[in-house]
């Protein structure tokens, strides 16, 4: 997975970038399912693997790439950008270190039969209202993607 | 199979990590918008892998929900982000973010 | 070396698939057993589309190669393989190189829920039809990345099309599937399942196929999961994408020789796995028709003696057709082969009436007859239907099937509801 991601930033070609990523994105799914989550890994590979990337590479193919491949790519603040990450890997790993001890070593067994159900309870009960939200962002968001890419309102 | 380490919780935690400083690495040093977006996506992703694995770690499953509604975030970011670049595109015919001046005083 | 064999006939004995029992050998040897059924059912579909499309165009069709052109589709793939591999000259290497494969890839991974039996599947995914609908999604990314890679007009329309499309009735199916996983939540603890094997045997449990079910609710579910199955693979009538007149083969025009034989092994693999879902999700999975209402010995009998009967119907077919065979010479070569293929189905026939095998070979017979007949209506399809323009095509997928696939969704769930008021307060 951190080959994936190292490559999406690196490539110069972004459809290379894309490609990397939707292996990312599947080996992230593999690791849901190593965390006792069937059912994200499987949300995961229908909407951002088989959704999201599709939609991406839509949009790549339809900005020109020709150009922009042989331009620079890395842009002129790289120095500080890299710097910043630095730091905040620093922290990160200063986190991490101190607060070693409040993991427990042997992680709670996980029944994963009856995954769906539950995650299907709690998402029509205690947050049913959360999930009407969301249904409604992605209407919003569909209307924006619609409106901004039309050529003529 | 004694001398494997056990995968413990801090083990997703710093491979949450690592994506997400790639993500930010990709986020502030690259010139093509369609990339910064994809390093966006990587970032969200670190986040879902948090949320999963500490989700683990008390049992129960608020963790895993939140994360379902990360990923219909992220589509629904996504959507309108391509959308905004394809307008942009149509005006400047680049996909440059350092051409982004327009307000530039 | 006992404990190897302990671990090996362990398995025998238990009433799980492999996958959940965590048997990795017997995992193996399915998976081998899938690959290889799943290579010759596709040999086979080459040569019956050929033969039957050509009877339903009242000509017939490949009849040299072998005994009714039986060897035609071994011919075919000794070309295909012997063929110039050629790579366009501006395409992206390392992309046209791995689309292929991404397609072949996603095609065969959904086989590894496919329930041919309680125990017969590889394994039994507690998410088995999301793991489905989702692997199969990412075949729209290796058609995307073919149409990109070759650098060509034609390719690329083709492959935008083609994935549009594909996206398109994704949304269809996902709905129709959802209405279908509803009913299996109509038991005594009101929890559905989303594995394969679960939704058979709450079909099993409730009596009926869900094709039957809310008459006309489950007819209209599966209605709208054969249209988008059929859009989703591509195939007629609607494959404006890669049809011959339209974009002289659209995506897969610049792929020759053995790569192009990986797409066409993944389209017909495609087919078969969504075949499979809505036999699983409507027609009752591997259980034989009426499993509940004649269920006396006799009707057990009949039932199981079909398997037997139709390899041995295929046998007499043979000899039939070898008899009428023209008695000339240069035809004895021909004969004598369809009098054997004849005689090896005979004995396959003969085999599977014994009692032993035949209980065994029971569900994955069924599960196998039905989606062999959801293949002959996929022949029959394309020998029927003009084809649909392409925005006939997205008009259709959006608004026709979506709205129906909501309204399926909400009466089936408000049925339901009121059933479980109604009958089972």
């Amino acid at each position: 997975m951190l080959v994936g991601g190292i490559l999406v930033i690196t490539r110069k070609n972004p459809v290379h970038s894309a490609l990397a990523l939707i292996v990312t994105l599947l080996a992230q799914a593999s690791i849901y399912l190593m965390l006792y989550a069937p059912f994200v890994a499987g949300v995961q590979i229908i909407l951002y693997a088989g959704g999201i990337m599709v939609l991406f590479l839509f949009v790549i193919m339809l900005v020109s790439i020709d150009r922009s491949v042989r331009e620079r790519q890395f842009n002129s603040q790289w120095v500080v950008g890299v710097i910043a990450a630095t730091a905040l890997g620093g922290l990160f790993m200063i986190v991490f270190t101190k607060g070693k001890n409040i993991f427990p070593e042997h992680a709670l067994p996980m029944v994963e039969n009856d995954n769906t159900q539950k995650i299907a309870t709690m998402l029509y009960g205690q947050y049913m209202f959360a999930f009407e939200i969301a249904s409604l962002l992605l209407l919003v968001a569909i209307i924006g993607a619609v409106v901004m890419a039309k050529k003529r309102i | 199979m004694d001398s494997m380490l056990h995968i413990t919780t801090l083990h997703y935690l710093v491979l949450g990590a690592a994506l997400f400083l790639l993500g930010v690495i990709g986020v502030l040093t690259r010139r093509n918008v369609v990339i910064v977006l994809m390093s966006i996506e990587l970032i969200l992703n670190a986040v879902n892998l948090n949320l999963v694995a500490f989700s683990r770690m008390w049992g129960g499953l608020h963790g895993q929900v939140f994360a379902i509604f990360v990923i219909t975030d992220a589509a629904a970011e996504a959507a309108v982000g391509l959308g905004i670049l394809i307008a942009f595109f149509r005006n400047k015919e680049t996909v440059n973010i350092d051409e982004v001046n327009l307000l530039k005083w | 070396m006992g404990q190897i064999v302990q671990y090996i006939t362990s398995y025998l004995s238990s009433n799980q698939t492999p996958g959940a029992a965590g048997n990795m050998f017997w995992a193996l040897v399915y998976i081998m057993l899938v690959f290889a059924g799943l290579s010759v059912a596709v040999i086979a579909m080459n040569w019956l589309e050929r033969k039957i499309l050509a009877h339903m165009q009242v000509r017939l069709g490949p009849m040299r190669v072998g005994p009714h052109g039986l060897l035609q589709p071994i011919a075919d793939a000794i070309k295909l393989l012997l063929k110039e591999d050629i790579m366009p000259a501006e395409a992206d290497g390392l992309i046209f190189w791995v689309a292929p494969f991404v397609v072949v890839l996603a095609a065969f991974t959904t086989f590894v829920v496919v329930p041919f039996g309680p125990t017969h599947a590889i394994t039994d995914m507690n998410i088995g039809i999301l793991f489905m609908l989702g692997v199969s999604s990412l075949s729209v990314l290796g058609i995307v990345m073919a149409g990109w890679a070759s650098n060509s007009h034609y390719p690329l329309i083709g492959a935008l099309r083609s994935s549009a499309q594909m996206v398109s009735y994704e949304v269809a199916m996902g709905l129709a599937v959802v209405s279908a996983i509803l009913m299996t939540s109509l038991n005594a603890t009101g929890t559905g399942t989303l594995s394969m094997i679960g939704i058979v045997q709450a079909q099993q449990a409730q009596g009926e196929w869900f094709i039957f079910k809310f008459f006309p609710l489950g007819l209209i579910a599966f209605f709208i999961f054969a249209v988008a199955m059929v859009a989703e693979t591509n195939r007629a009538p609607f494959d404006l994408a890669e049809a011959e007149s339209e974009l002289t083969a659209g995506f897969h025009t610049e792929y020759s020789g053995f790569r192009w034989s990986l797409f066409f092994l993944a389209e017909y693999s495609a087919m078969i796995a969504v075949s499979s879902i809505a036999v699983t999700l409507w027609l009752g999975g591997w259980l034989r028709p009426f499993p509940n209402l004649l269920n006396n010995s006799t009707w057990g009998l009949v039932f199981s003696l079909c398997p037997g009967v139709t390899f041995l119907f295929f046998a007499a077919m043979c000899f039939y057709n070898a008899a009428r065979m023209p008695k000339h010479p240069l035809f004895r070569i021909q004969t004598i082969g369809l009098a054997g293929f004849g005689i090896a189905l005979g004995l396959i026939g003969l085999v599977l009436f014994i009692p032993a095998v035949s209980m065994r070979i029971q569900d994955i017979f069924w599960f196998s007859a039905k989606v062999a007949g959801f293949m002959y209506l996929y022949i029959w399809y394309r020998g029927t239907f003009p084809r649909y323009r392409f925005d006939q095509l997205m008009r259709m997928g959006w608004k026709v099937l979506l709205p129906m696939g909501l309204g399926v969704l909400i009466l089936t769930a408000s049925v339901a509801l009121l059933q479980q008021k109604l009958w089972h307060p």
